[in-house]
């Protein structure tokens, strides 16, 4: 099998496809993309259906060489791409031919990257999954010298994401809450603050839920565990990918397409406001993607 | 009484009783292969808790209106139908009862080391919940006279294989993770493993009794100091 070597491997860069479905009744997250956004884009380009395995590169700092011709495309943060010295653009399928240098600077705006390649990377799934999850011991950062694994492709023209569909990750997102939950038990004046206030993205936040900093919010006691949903919210943290299956007091949720906005935005210090939503356009938003 | 609560735009949480009892997880087990049978693959999770399920569905096939439409009449039955004990399989786990927080929970609970030890390992368990990471369940009922709250600061990391209490519940931490929960003693024995099949071998509704060994035969046990 053939590929793409890497020789720097960035911070933090890991496989991820659709995720892990059907394991959190024992404890097992659901990993996959944290931007879903970029993640489906990446794989479209490249005619790949959704869940395809890609990598997920954190802040950027990636160098890779191809071992194969094939095509690429690179969407979701903001990072000077290029190919042999030459600059390239980002949500645009590239043809890599073999011996050629595939370089990732770091980000300039966005904090994921998703590097996609014609019908996927290949590794073996963990159960029915290849998405990495380094808490849960399941899978591993790529590290330099990790060749991964793709078969040669071939198309006859480039292709771009149309410029509607480009999201500018320097904006301040406003974050649409679900109250439910635990909501009905917060004191008044505690659920007002949390809407009140602007919340700043504490660089304490990974793939497991996005920390929120501000002025502290009350929570009632919980005794016994119960299921958490992506998205769910406790306060300050909204959960993300990699979230447990246990949590604390929460009284909403942020639908996970919005809380994708911290996750791919996430320079810390950017400003998330937070504002109350309804239910049902949430659902409608969340299935337009 | 049954409460249905949309849990984010894409779960729907049941919570089925407001006070976890003996009989709950087993019940609660039940309902839970039930939904699966009956949803099939508009179900992409499940999540047992003590007193409530959740629900993670697909959005592009279904929404909670629809969910709660279908599984009305099932609910319904399972909460009118008499309680049948399921024997449930047992577990006997050994424990080396060593660990960092026994001689503390001792003062706190004013009993000896030996008397937390028996305590503890005279009781039977039933898994109530499996989660916070995989494989960890959550075994309940401890014995009231070792009930303590969650140490004030938790440990950054717990070894891997560490037996722990914590209010009325007791669990073993499958991998090094974080942890609040006070440390009594150590099992041998991996208790998740994504490549064995199932990768963990408490399901809910199990009971699980708890077997005193030494540091030699959790040695030979597989464990690793």
């Amino acid at each position: 099998m053939s590929g793409l070597r890497v020789l720097k491997p960035g911070p933090q860069s890991l496989l991820q496809d659709a995720g892990r479905r059907g394991w959190q009744h024992l404890g097992v997250s659901p990993a996959g993309p944290l931007d879903w956004h970029g993640a489906a884009w990446a794989n479209h380009l490249l005619n790949n259906p959704w869940g395809t395995p890609l990598l997920e590169i954190a802040l950027g700092g990636v160098e890779l060489q191809a071992k194969v011709d094939t095509w690429v495309a690179v969407c979701g943060a903001q990072v000077p791409l290029s190919l042999d010295d030459q600059p390239q653009p980002l949500w645009t399928r590239l043809p890599l031919r073999k011996g050629q240098l595939l370089r990732l600077g770091f980000a300039r705006s966005g904090q994921r990257a998703y590097l996609a390649v014609a019908g996927g990377f290949i590794a073996a799934p963990m159960l029915g999954s290849v998405s990495v999850q380094l808490r849960e011991g399941l899978g591993q950062a790529v590290q330099a010298g990790d060749l991964l694994a793709c078969r040669p492709a071939h198309f006859t023209r480039a292709a771009s994401v149309p410029w509607p569909y480009l999201p500018d990750y320097r904006c301040k997102p406003l974050l649409r809450v679900i109250t439910g939950g635990d909501a009905a038990s917060f004191e008044e004046d505690q659920l007002q603050g949390f809407f009140a206030q602007t919340w700043q993205l504490s660089p304490h936040s990974d793939r497991m839920g996005a920390r929120l900093l501000g002025e502290a919010v009350q929570p009632p006691v919980r005794q016994w565990s119960l299921g958490v949903g992506r998205g769910g919210d406790s306060g300050a943290a909204g959960w993300s990918a990699d979230h447990p299956a246990g949590r604390p007091p929460e009284h909403g949720r942020i639908p996970a397409a919005r809380l994708a906005a911290p996750a791919r935005s996430g320079a810390p210090g950017a400003m998330p406001g937070a504002l109350s939503a309804a239910l049902h356009p949430c659902q409608h938003w969340r299935r337009a993607g | 009484m049954i409460r249905l609560e949309p849990a984010g735009a894409e779960a729907l949480l049941l919570v089925l009783a407001e006070q976890p009892d003996a009989q709950l997880p087993q019940r609660i087990a039940l309902l839970a292969e039930r939904i699966r049978g009956e949803l099939g693959e508009v179900l992409t999770d499940l999540v047992p808790g003590w007193t409530s399920l959740l629900l993670h569905y697909d959005l592009m096939r279904t929404d909670h209106l629809e969910l709660a439409e279908r599984l009305k009449p099932l609910l319904e039955r399972w909460l009118a139908e008499p309680f049948v004990a399921q024997a449930g399989r047992l577990h006997e786990i050994p424990i080396w009862y060593s660990g960092e927080d026994l001689a503390e929970v001792a003062r706190l609970c004013q009993l000896s080391g030996a008397q937390v030890i028996e305590l503890h390992a005279a009781s039977e368990y039933r898994v109530g919940a499996i989660g916070f990471a995989p494989g960890f369940a959550y075994l309940g009922e401890l014995d009231a006279r070792l009930a303590l709250p969650r140490r004030a600061t938790p440990r950054i990391a717990v070894p891997a294989g560490s037996l722990a209490i914590a209010e009325r519940q007791t669990a073993i931490y499958p991998h090094r993770s974080p942890g609040g929960w006070h440390l009594i003693g150590r099992c041998p024995w991996s208790l998740f493993d994504a490549a064995r099949t199932p990768p963990c071998p408490l399901t809910l509704g199990d009971r699980v009794r708890f077997r005193s060994i030494d540091e030699r035969d959790f040695i030979r046990e597989g464990g690793q100091l």
